[in-house]
């Protein structure tokens, strides 16, 4: 007999934890557009939380008060996340009074967008509205009692031309993604929403200019253009929430910046709508046009405080076949930024991603997140890279690669690393940089940098926070090395104003004595408003204002945010 | 004793395929080719059965066409020590990779065939099977668990069916294949791919083994899976009877 059965016993195959490796990533899109939709099974829900998922999990969760649709994992996470996050607005900055000049919303005026936009358009309802009214990080609490969807530009030229007209304050609305409270309104400022607004207009499959509303999510439009063979060329975390009318008005950086450039290069044209109604047209396709004062780029990262975006055109690069994926260690950051030199010549034109996280930003995604597994497991290490190529041609880029690692490992830049065999493994290594954010709100309350820095300097800022708040608290870097582009989070318990006293205003003078910036990607919003002359000079900030007066003289478009409180009021009547 | 590991490369997992416009099969052409995730399985059981000292080398077999030494090269990165390329750039089916594979054990004489359950690209979960067969060596698929007694020769073997687990005790040599939750494999590290340069990949054709390709089947058509068809909303439970009754037919 070569065979004997010895047991067989009934068990339930569905086993959650065991089988973690195929379904530990939900990152749909890689730079070349290949998506890895993981299988949607039960057994994937608990790992399968990025960003959208985050947000809309995390609202109902807070709204219904139970954890309907929520894995029993998540649901004890979550309302700790929410006592700790729901006490937190006292330590945060100071919220500006209400600016009196600011009419209240009256009977008439909702009649008046019902007209305009019918029943569907006018939101009143308390839960959607709590949604509107508090940021992703539930950092942010406004009390707006009313949301408008429009559904075309004409419609948000009648709001605004009313609202101006009225002085009624607004806020434009994207996916509400972003992380400094520019997105929600701080006092009762109605909400517009351009959610509504997310027909993709054309594309040009021979120059890859796609025109779309403002509207459109970012993985959406991924998903469209990976159809056509071509690619976004930004790509965030937050892809599958936040909306491409946001991300221009907030000139969103994200991972492909080193390759793609910044949306300032990218974007080819916007249609805007002013605070008085005024619609520019400036949806230009062309790839050069130079004639008079390219305006566009006044609107690129004014974060809706100068008009609102409500159609792109946007230049899209050819989805390239061959994408590699590395996760290397490094000793010390030295070697760190002696690697990205080193890569920036040796792998040359098919470098497309540069990230960087410590050691302390590994642990905290290893604890907190499901699903993550080391991929150096053998020893620690004190800093990780993630390098990314995109190519056309596999066998060229592999070899590449592998030469400028082997090469590195040899001159003692790298201490260890590992390449991914196959998209899955790319994966797994993008969830451990991307989720970062994630398992920093899952660990407690979070103080959020955002800064630029001279590359030699970026992580002198990190030790010496960890310096100054010794036990207190955990300094966490990470951030988008190969463009100078430091996170620095700072993770405790919950928020306490002695800790944010260590950090502020000391975080923004060494920055500033750096000639540096204190917002690099995410804008000043509400949480930095007051905080431009770290980074600008006075001149320079009274010419913005300048131009906010202008272009919006009642000051109703986004108030309270962006430029500081005694520039943006200083005309407002 | 020494285990023999069958790879196959395959349309990458994570992949959105498509089919030829012509119909004849799946578009591979510019398409991320990786290895089947199953003999990743199947490699990494053989490594850890060598880590703990109960065979003494690990040999990585893969038959199609030339970028084939692609994967085995990913393989001898994991931890092969070296690895054997038949190459064959046309067409193979389960039953010629068996054929194969049992002239590579009749001259190679190891102590454990692995390999994966199926091939995410036809979904065979034949050539295990199949092989054993020829070999007249006793089988375990599904393989969720490996405990090896090397004194006695025996391989028990926790196998996934349908109704649960059941557990095989095999005399070996014996073939098992490798199911998803027997292991999770390893990653390929700079050391390794390092050390993979140096290692050899022998090159062989069918003919050397004597094993003539043809086959029994031929694909005649490949599509898709019609699109679902968007759901209606009905507005009375008269309706919805009258539907079932006349359109589904199922009432």
């Amino acid at each position: 007999m070569t065979y004997r059965r010895l047991k067989h016993s009934s068990r339930n195959l569905v086993d959650q934890l065991s089988n973690l490796k195929f379904f530990n990533s939900s990152r749909s899109s890689i730079s070349a557009g290949l998506q890895s939709r993981s299988i949607q099974t039960f057994e994937l829900v608990k790992e399968d939380v990025c960003y959208h998922k985050h947000i809309v999990s995390r609202h109902i969760c807070f709204l219904k008060g139970s954890g309907i649709g929520i894995p029993a994992s998540l649901r004890g996470v979550q309302s700790n996340a929410f006592r700790i996050h729901s006490r937190n607005l006292a330590s945060v900055a100071t919220v500006p009074s209400r600016n009196p000049s600011f009419a209240m919303i009256s009977c008439d005026d909702i009649s008046y967008f019902k007209k305009i936009l019918g029943e569907k358009g006018v939101v009143q309802e308390e839960l959607k509205l709590d949604d509107a009214n508090t940021d992703w990080m539930r950092k942010y609490k406004g009390s707006s009692k009313l949301m408008l969807q429009p559904r075309s530009t004409h419609e948000v030229s009648e709001i605004l031309n009313y609202c101006n007209s009225r002085c009624l304050a607004v806020v434009p609305q994207g996916g509400n993604t972003g992380l400094v409270g520019g997105s929600v309104p701080v006092h009762d400022e109605v909400i517009i929403s351009v959610s509504s607004m997310n027909n993709i207009i054309s594309f040009d499959k021979v120059s890859g200019i796609l025109v779309c509303e403002a509207g459109c999510i970012l993985e959406n439009l991924i998903t469209f253009l990976d159809n056509e063979g071509y690619i976004m060329p930004l790509d965030l975390g937050a892809k599958g929430s936040c909306q491409i009318g946001g991300n221009v008005s907030t000139n969103a950086g994200g991972l492909r910046l080193i390759r793609y450039g910044s949306l300032h290069g990218s974007v080819l044209g916007l249609e805007v709508v002013l605070a008085n109604g005024t619609v520019l047209d400036m949806l230009g396709t062309l790839r050069k046009d130079n004639t008079g004062y390219d305006l566009k780029h006044l609107f690129i990262g004014s974060e809706g405080s100068l008009g609102i975006v409500t159609k792109v055109s946007i230049l899209t690069p050819p989805k390239l076949s061959s994408v590699n994926l590395a996760f290397l260690a490094c000793e010390d950051y030295v070697s760190c930024q002696k690697l990205l030199s080193e890569a920036k010549r040796k792998l040359g034109e098919i470098l497309s991603a540069f990230e960087f996280l410590d050691v302390s930003a590994m642990d905290l995604v290893l604890k907190h997140l499901d699903g993550i597994r080391d991929p150096l497991p053998s020893s620690k290490h004190n800093f990780y890279i993630v390098i990314e190529t995109t190519g056309s041609m596999e066998s060229h880029d592999k070899e590449k690669l592998e030469a400028f690692l082997l090469s590195s490992m040899e001159s003692g830049l790298l201490t260890d690393g590992v390449i991914a065999q196959d998209i899955n493994q790319a994966s797994s290594f993008w969830r451990i940089r991307e989720g970062i954010p994630e398992a920093l709100m899952k660990a407690g309350a979070v103080y959020k940098y955002d800064l630029s820095l001279p590359p030699e300097k970026m992580y002198d800022v990190v030790d010496e926070m960890r310096e100054r708040l010794g036990t207190a608290a955990n300094v966490v870097a990470y951030g988008h090395l190969g463009d100078g582009n430091l996170h620095l989070n700072i993770s405790a318990r919950e928020y306490d104003d002695s800790i944010l006293s260590q950090i502020e205003p000391f975080v923004y003078e060494w920055t500033s004595k750096q000639r540096g910036s204190i917002s690099a990607e995410h804008g000043l919003g509400l949480m930095k408003a007051n905080k431009i002359h770290y980074s600008k000079s006075a001149e320079t900030v009274q010419l913005m204002g300048a131009m906010k007066k202008l272009l919006d003289p009642n000051g109703i478009l986004n108030p309270y945010k962006v430029l500081p409180t005694s520039i943006s009021q200083s005309g407002v009547n | 004793m020494k285990i023999i590991v069958a790879i196959k490369r395959v349309v990458d997992y994570a992949v959105k395929i498509r089919v030829k416009p012509d119909k004849s099969g799946v578009e591979t052409s510019n398409v991320k080719m990786s290895m089947n995730p199953f003999c990743e399985i199947a490699l990494e059981e053989a490594l850890r059965i060598k880590e703990s000292g109960r065979a003494s080398e690990v040999v990585a077999v893969s038959v199609g066409p030339a970028q084939c030494a692609d994967t085995l090269r990913t393989g001898l990165a994991m931890g092969a020590d070296r690895a054997i390329h038949v190459d064959y750039p046309g067409t193979l089916y389960p039953l010629s990779i068996a054929k194969i594979l049992k002239a590579l054990v009749d001259a190679e004489k190891p102590g454990l065939l692995l390999l994966g359950k199926q091939a995410i690209d036809d979904d065979c979960n034949q050539t295990g099977q199949m092989v054993a067969g020829l070999l007249k060596w006793p089988q375990a698929t599904f393989a969720s668990k490996v405990v090896f007694d090397e004194e006695n020769k025996v391989a028990t073997v926790d196998r996934e069916v349908d109704g649960g687990i059941e557990t095989l005790s095999l005399d070996l040599p014996a073939v098992i294949t490798t199911d998803l939750r027997l292991n999770q494999p390893r990653y390929a590290t700079l050391p390794n791919i390092m050390k993979a340069k140096s290692k050899v990949i022998k090159k062989v054709t069918p003919h050397d083994l004597n094993v003539e390709i043809k086959s029994d089947l031929e694909a005649v058509q490949v599509a898709e899976p019609p699109k679902r068809k968007s759901g209606t909303v009905l507005s009375s439970v008269d309706e919805l009877i009258d539907r079932l009754k006349n359109e589904a037919r199922v009432i």
